[in-house]
């Protein structure tokens, strides 16, 4: 219905009339139409100026997407309009490389979200996604002196195109999931890592993300290398205003953990209520190598998220390590995937969840051994903490094994908050509020304690803000 | 209560720290556990309770403290004057009581540290009204001095509380958080149970260093053998939910040579039972 309407008059109609909590003017140099179609992705491809084979790739999977049915497992995505998303929003012009260069209101968003502190304090660099682009990316020198590479994914893909080429698509194929071929066809920002053999990066890098335009799906894809023997934390956290009517974020992930090499990605993902969180994450893991997921979801709608590890060869080791914590209206279908295809591989995962106010979290996961991953070695752990009797909790581990010599456990626990522990801890003068808040960091703990400090803190602040009132 | 007058012809009221009037507790479905207690306890005062098993000591003590399943049915709980018998467990806490449990419990994840300074500010917010955290470096040192006195091992600091505790290290750390939390009245409920003699002998070292001008305990037991430590101003006998027999230490002795069964006939007697 807006086809028609020049972009001038499209960016003028937007971003006066925002209530909800910081909310920054819009100032978009290009967004596209409402809904889906050839021509819109067309159209960011050639708004970005991509090459010819990344066009293709992209209508190719429009087509994939087109053809896919909503999978019917899961949550339900029977409430999302399609037709009604802006798919690609481009906010700026320039990509900005230091802070001063940014223009005013992003750096006030970002401000607010405590960026420039946390650069002072640890950052190794900030990329950070202001709508559906990243538009601020620093390298400290001595990350760039080592040939790593810390891109947003669009400059990854113009500056370092043979390497993005090489890599891009083929842990998540375009076709893998109705979801992961959204992306593929409008995928737009996230972030292009490549560590080189040998590189150890001691901070972690850092990306925040935010959706910050109603109707608008965040598509951001990240690809990250990290080659033998090299190192990387790479984190991500979200943190989204209030919106009325429903918003998509699709991600795509692709890690690839070379021969020796770990890499460790951590998320902490708090959108608002209204948000689908659909994402695909997948890393593989070469000969000793490790990858490490650490993925906390309290925020959205209805997540489903599955972060997955083939471990590919010999002794490579993976850990999924997840915190769910579903409220009032949210369903969080979240969980993990081993995937052994070498012999001596190991995996864990452990995923502790919690519901309240009849939220509903479930564990997803797969634990696959294939024929010739003799010796492999996984542990799977699920516990669900639910704090009222208007609440859920589900677990689907899903096991496929085709090798005999495996050791193989699996673990789930269902528990609810005890009246004498409550007793116990209000007794030491803590609200009931407060013990239960208590309670709750107690159990996700194992998590929280993996994650960078000032994360740690933000989940603990989170888990208490989600507690409050919570009981009576 | 009123005194007589006072030499000096005026006329005082004196009023206990903590008072139990006439308290009755029940269960959920009705049946009456405690059955009507009073009780007096001023700061440089120890009492012991001493019950046999099943007389409803600790069903006192949880009532003392607010527990939701137990109901005060009759009779009323007075700190400092105010009257406590509405309120929930952690507003009694801030006001000043302390029970140290027979059975901690365990809570994952959250270190004896995290928790100490939670309660400790919970406890101080309480108290001013407002947000008023104690700052670290001090919770720190009276932390570790604390451990110090009652030898508890540094390491325990950053343990999970109680989670894999011995049943000494559980009673140690109910002692040092009394030490910490710095309560008005502390009820100990069977704190001398599972205890060997060495632990025994800190626990209640630890008990007897804090009262004095800023407490008064209540010490709960089934046995003897702690008073020998802690060396109790007043002893109450307590059978079928009700104090039976009071008296000095000397009470306790006569208890542990002559076992409770001396005071059950009287109860029959007494109680019309």
């Amino acid at each position: 219905m807006m086809a028609a309407t020049p972009e001038t008059e499209i960016v003028a109609g937007i971003g006066n009339d925002y209530k909800y909590g910081f909310h920054d003017e819009e100032n978009y140099v290009f967004k596209s139409e409402r809904g889906l179609s050839a021509e819109v992705v067309a159209a960011i491809s050639e708004r970005k100026n991509e090459p010819d084979w990344m066009r293709k790739f992209r209508l190719k999977s429009l087509e994939y997407f087109m053809a896919r049915p909503l999978p019917e497992w899961g949550g339900d995505l029977s409430q999302i309009d399609f037709e009604n998303i802006y798919y690609y929003i481009k906010p700026t012009a320039e990509q900005a490389n230091t802070w001063e260069d940014l223009p005013a209101d992003i750096k006030n968003t970002w401000d607010r979200l405590g960026i420039p502190e946390a650069e002072r304090k640890f950052l190794a660099g900030v990329g950070a996604q202001y709508e559906s682009e990243v538009v601020y990316h620093k390298l400290q020198e001595k990350l760039e002196s080592q040939g790593v590479i810390f891109k947003d994914m669009d400059s990854g893909l113009r500056e370092h195109e043979e390497l993005v080429k090489q890599y891009f698509g083929t842990i998540i194929p375009q076709n893998d999931n109705k979801f992961a071929a959204l992306n593929s066809a409008v995928w737009s920002g996230g972030s292009f890592i490549y560590v080189p053999p040998g590189v150890s990066i001691e901070m972690p890098l850092q990306a925040y993300f935010r959706i910050n335009a109603e109707n608008m799906g965040q598509f951001e894809r990240t690809l990250i290398i990290v080659d033998e023997g090299a190192y990387v934390h790479y984190v991500e956290g979200c943190t989204a205003p209030i919106y009325t009517t429903d918003s998509l974020h699709s991600a795509v992930v692709e890690i690839i953990v070379k021969e020796g090499g770990r890499c460790r990605y951590t998320t902490i993902q708090n959108w608002s209520t209204n948000v689908y969180n659909l994402v695909t994450k997948r890393a593989v893991a070469y000969k000793d190598a490790t990858m490490e997921w650490v993925d906390g979801n309290l925020g959205s709608k209805l997540t489903m998220k599955y972060p997955a590890i083939w471990l590919l060869g010999e002794r490579a080791h993976g850990e999924v390590l997840s915190i769910a914590f579903a409220n009032q209206g949210q369903h969080q279908d979240a969980g993990g995937k081993a995937v052994h295809v070498a012999p001596k591989t190991t995996s864990t995962i452990t995923s502790k969840s919690i519901s309240k106010n009849g939220g509903r979290a479930s564990y997803r996961g797969l634990l696959e051994v294939a024929k010739g991953a003799e010796g492999a070695k996984s542990k799977v752990v699920c516990d669900a903490l639910i704090l009222d009797e208007d609440s859920r909790t589900d677990t689907y581990p899903y096991i496929r094994i085709d090798e005999n010599n495996v050791d193989i456990g699996h673990e789930a626990t269902v528990s609810k908050i005890g009246e004498e522990q409550l007793f116990y801890l209000m007794s030491r003068g803590l609200s009931e509020a407060e013990a239960a808040a208590m309670i709750v960091s107690g159990f996700v703990e194992p998590i929280t304690k993996e994650l960078p400090l000032e994360y740690a803190v933000e989940m603990n602040r989170l888990i208490q803000l989600q507690m409050e009132g919570s009981v009576g | 209560m009123v005194s007589a007058g006072t030499p000096t012809g005026a006329c005082v009221l004196i009023m206990a720290l903590l008072e139990l009037k006439n308290l009755h507790v029940a269960l959920e479905d009705g049946t009456e556990i405690v059955k009507g207690v009073d009780l007096a306890v001023d700061t440089n005062e120890t009492h012991a309770i001493m019950g046999p098993n099943g007389s409803g000591k600790s069903t006192l003590a949880y009532a003392l403290m607010g527990h939701p399943a137990y109901e005060i049915s009759e009779g009323e709980i007075l700190l400092d004057g105010e009257d406590m018998t509405e309120m929930e467990a952690d507003e009694r806490a801030q006001k000043g009581l302390f029970l140290a449990f027979q059975y901690p419990h365990a809570v994952p994840g959250v270190t004896v540290t995290s928790f100490l300074r939670s309660a400790i500010n919970a406890i101080r917010k309480a108290k001013a009204g407002a947000d008023d955290p104690i700052p670290i470096p001090e919770f720190r040192q009276e932390l570790m001095a604390a451990m110090e006195r009652l030898k508890v091992p540094r390491e325990m600091a950053s343990r999970y509380l109680n989670e894999g505790f011995s049943g000494g290290e559980k009673k140690r750390v109910e002692i040092l958080q009394m030490a910490m939390l710095k309560p008005t009245i502390a009820v100990l409920d069977e704190t001398d149970s599972g205890l060997d003699i060495d632990a025994l002998k800190i626990v209640a070292g630890g008990v007897k260093e804090l009262v004095g001008p800023n407490m008064g305990a209540v010490v709960i037991t089934h046995y003897q053998r702690i008073l020998n430590y802690i060396e109790p101003d007043y002893v109450h006998v307590f059978v079928d939910g009700r104090i039976v027999e009071e008296g000095g230490p000397e009470l306790a002795h006569k208890l542990e040579a002559e076992g409770y069964e001396a005071f059950m006939p009287a109860v029959a007697a007494g109680g019309g039972e």
